[in-house]
């Protein structure tokens, strides 16, 4: 564990970059941490995967993973990939300031 | 190069799979892997041989069954194993746990992997040894393609045979 400065703020992440505490997040972190995933701007799209992220999150204690995500969020398998092209099922949940998805899919 | 999102930012990171058996419980495991792979933003690039080709034939892939006799991790008797109509109960009972925890059917995990960008490649071998074409396979195969072709398709990969 260690911490590090995301908009100006002090994080802590794991050592993936990985935000540990869920309730240190906010919308502007979401952005920068896009931002160093090269998705810049965050489009409406990305907001619908990362408010059920966090709703799913808070709800099962876990983040989803994308099957769960196409399932439910109305964003589908290619739109993930189009939303996230460097890896949905891990980007969806560090940007919505959640750990990586423990299931396989 | 540019930053994966997940290795050290040098190079892309590449898979490739070698499918090579047609049983329900080995189609899973490099659907699972290319499928995961995908997700973490890795390319992955799949080459169905042999007995893997049922896995992308159109009028198999729902039929697969789960191989039983000479499988030790069964724990079952082998004799009781080989007795008619064990391999479909047990095969029964893969898909329904499949369902319970709703993993994907085999049609669907190559639908899911199309969708996610991996590419999915027959044997040519293996095709006109089994007298399939590429009509017959589903429609998500790329191609059918020589071993040569693979290690073009597959350099710098890691490579896992299954």
């Amino acid at each position: 564990m260690s911490t590090t400065t995301i908009a100006g703020q002090e994080i802590e992440v794991n050592e993936d970059g990985f935000m540990l505490n869920p309730d240190q997040w906010s919308p502007e972190i979401a952005a920068e941490l896009a931002r160093e995933a090269g998705i810049d701007p965050l489009t409406d799209k990305h907001w619908q995967v990362i408010d059920f992220c966090r709703r799913d999150a808070a709800d099962k204690g876990e983040a989803p993973g994308v099957r769960r995500i196409t399932k439910n969020a109305g964003v589908s398998m290619k739109e993930m990939y189009q939303l996230f092209p460097k890896g949905p099922g891990i980007l969806s949940s560090k940007i919505s300031g959640l750990t990586k998805p423990k299931g396989c899919i | 190069m540019t930053d994966n999102g997940n290795g050290n930012g040098e190079t892309p990171r590449k898979v490739a799979i070698i499918c090579s058996k047609g049983s329900l419980d080995m189609a899973y495991p490099g659907l699972i892997l290319a499928n995961a792979a995908r997700m973490m933003g890795i390319d992955a690039v799949l080459f169905f041989t042999f007995w893997g080709m049922d896995v992308i034939h159109d009028k198999r892939v729902d039929k697969l069954h789960t191989g039983i006799v000479g499988n030790p991790a069964t724990h079952m008797p082998a004799m009781v194993a080989g007795l008619p109509g064990m391999e479909g109960l047990a095969t029964k009972m893969m898909k329904k746990k499949i369902d319970e925890l709703d993993i994907p059917t085999v049609r669907e995990m190559i639908e899911i992997l199309d969708d996610a960008g991996a590419e999915i490649y027959g044997c040519q071998m293996a095709a006109e040894m089994m007298d399939i074409d590429k009509k017959d396979l589903l429609p998500q195969v790329k191609d059918i393609i020589t071993a040569m072709d693979f290690f073009d398709k597959s350099e710098g990969a890691q490579t896992i045979f299954i």
